[in-house]
């Protein structure tokens, strides 16, 4: 299934300066075509633990090679009864297309105030996981170009990540990266979040060996791999960096943490 | 047979027909610059090289050797500024031997663009030709297709114009050595902070009629933050699913061994 497919919209890499128009037409012909995306680069990254949620993603704002902005968050609050958002409990990220991003935002975030004016209650990460699921999919055929990763804690207080594909695709993970170096950071996470590819040692001969067994990650050690994984991606892609956003969602409220990245 | 080997072309051509794409070049999204002084020349360049949007090299050396006193900053396809350097350098040095003078920069920079237009663009270099002959001192720039330029400072890559925008706010006539490496050294430093396609240090070269001097990693503003994380996996975390070992003396039995006396010339390893 191509659900996490790196682009659906765009074929090959996932690469902004790719979708140069490739026609067939003859010399001096130009074909009238509608570029309604963008690749604003970028990444996003999302890890849940026993009873927290760490969101995280780079700042940086790009267009082919130039940076168009060092600080432009690309991690949001959501269903906060005010603008500030002081009182949200949910977090979402999106990468991909800012502009769809924000959008996207702006329609979830007003449907969870509507929700909370309607019902006298914030909503749960399952219903707006659900209805986030049902805004990308109604627009199927010119879909929102983000890939969109949603966190929170679930009704019994447990840390909560749902990850999208552009047309609505979505499931709850333990962890995920979304955009440009998604495929540098996911498996480090697989390694150091879920324990792949680890064995117990002296446990066994060949297939016969245990696998590692997986435990709960602490606060402390998730924003360690966090840091780290935005670091590494930082040396080897040039779509990120300048600075790292991290919301720590925990029962006590979302507390956000910003630290510095390389800017070269 | 000299030149380059066509022979897989028309099956390349097959296959581009039927959707495969050609390999992609590592590129060196760049920024180079070069700018004279009172009493010679200096030229600088970053230190990164990409391949799409993944850093492939973060300190590969863009400034290439063309003879002693005739250095050349390389932009555009890796492999392209590394062979053209390369092959006039030694097309230079045949010709200095046989005229017995020392090589003119105007020379150098002729015989890369008349090799560069041969090829009509489809040699990917984009250069910055250097340098201090009996004729004075002298800077060129050569595009792929074959145009040149001789100007007092020059910028190019992709970086170019970011570099561009520090010469064209500071620059003066009547520099010293110094103030030229701090313009040069500026100019690379704004591509890479700027520039997507350029990164990591600055390499400066200055050429005077007396000598050349090569700073590699002339200022290196882009150290790797320390790990806070420890990744070191117990001995016996990987699986091992089935382990033969060959010993050194039973080799023979596998591969032909021929005993080597002299260590050959190692290349230069990334730390």
């Amino acid at each position: 299934m191509a659900m996490f497919s790196q682009n659906p919209i765009m074929n090959g890499p996932s690469y902004s300066f790719n979708d140069a128009p490739k026609t067939n037409t003859p010399e001096g012909a130009r074909q009238h075509r509608f570029d309604p995306y963008t690749d604003n680069g970028g990444s996003t990254l999302a890890i849940a633990g026993a009873d927290f949620t760490i969101m995280a993603g780079d700042t940086r704002l790009t267009s082919g090679y130039s940076i168009n902005s060092r600080y432009h968050p690309k991690v949001f609050k959501i269903g906060g009864t005010t603008a500030d958002q002081k009182d949200a409990t949910l977090v979402l990220s999106v990468v991909g297309f800012s502009a769809d991003g924000e959008a996207l935002k702006e329609r979830l975030d007003t449907i969870c105030k509507m929700y909370r004016y309607r019902h006298g209650k914030p909503m749960s990460v399952k219903a707006c996981a659900q209805r986030l699921s049902t805004i990308l999919y109604q627009k199927r055929f010119f879909p929102y170009y983000a890939y969109a990763i949603l966190g929170g804690l679930d009704e019994e207080g447990k840390g909560a990540v749902y990850s999208y594909d552009p047309v609505g695709s979505y499931e709850r993970e333990q962890c995920r990266t979304g955009g440009a170096a998604a495929s540098l950071i996911m498996p480090f996470l697989d390694n150091q979040v879920n324990f792949k590819n680890q064995y117990e040692p002296g446990s066994g001969e060949g297939h016969a060996l245990e696998e590692r067994a997986r435990r709960p990650l602490t606060r402390q050690e998730v924003e360690v791999l966090v840091k780290d994984a935005f670091d590494g991606a930082v040396e080897r892609h040039i779509e990120v960096g300048d600075g790292l956003q991290m919301m720590v969602i925990t029962k006590e409220g979302i507390e956000e943490i910003l630290l510095p990245l390389k800017k070269d | 047979m000299p030149g380059f080997d066509f022979s897989n072309y028309n099956r390349n051509a097959a296959l581009c027909a039927r959707g495969m794409s050609l390999p992609k070049a590592t590129s060196t999204g760049t920024t180079i610059v070069g700018c004279i002084f009172d009493g010679g020349v200096v030229i600088a360049a970053d230190t990164r090289a990409t391949s799409g949007p993944i850093v492939a090299d973060k300190n590969c050396e863009k400034l290439h050797y063309i003879s002693p006193n005739i250095w050349c900053a390389g932009a555009g396809t890796a492999a392209d500024t590394e062979f053209t350097t390369a092959l006039i350098s030694s097309q230079l040095e045949l010709h200095s031997l046989s005229t017995g003078r020392k090589p003119r920069v105007v020379t150098c920079m002729t015989m890369l663009k008349q090799h560069l237009f041969r090829y009509q663009g489809h040699i990917g270099a984009y250069l910055v030709v250097a340098g201090v002959d009996p004729t004075g001192t002298h800077l060129f720039t050569v595009h792929a297709h074959g145009s040149t330029d001789k100007l007092p400072y020059v910028t190019m890559g992709s970086g170019s114009l970011a570099a561009m925008s520090v010469f064209e706010s500071s620059w003066k006539s009547n520099l010293t050595q110094e103030e030229a490496i701090d313009l040069c050294s500026k100019a690379i430093l704004a591509g890479i902070f700027n520039d997507l396609g350029s990164g990591s240090n600055v390499d400066v070269a200055i050429i005077t009629p007396e000598k050349t001097t090569l700073k590699r990693n002339h200022i290196t503003p882009n150290q790797r933050v320390p790990k806070l994380g420890n990744y070191v996996f117990r001995r016996g975390t990987t699986a091992v699913l089935n382990e033969k070992v060959i010993r050194k003396e039973e080799l023979g039995n596998f591969v032909s061994i021929h005993e080597m006396t002299e260590e050959a010339d190692k290349m230069e390893v990334d730390t």
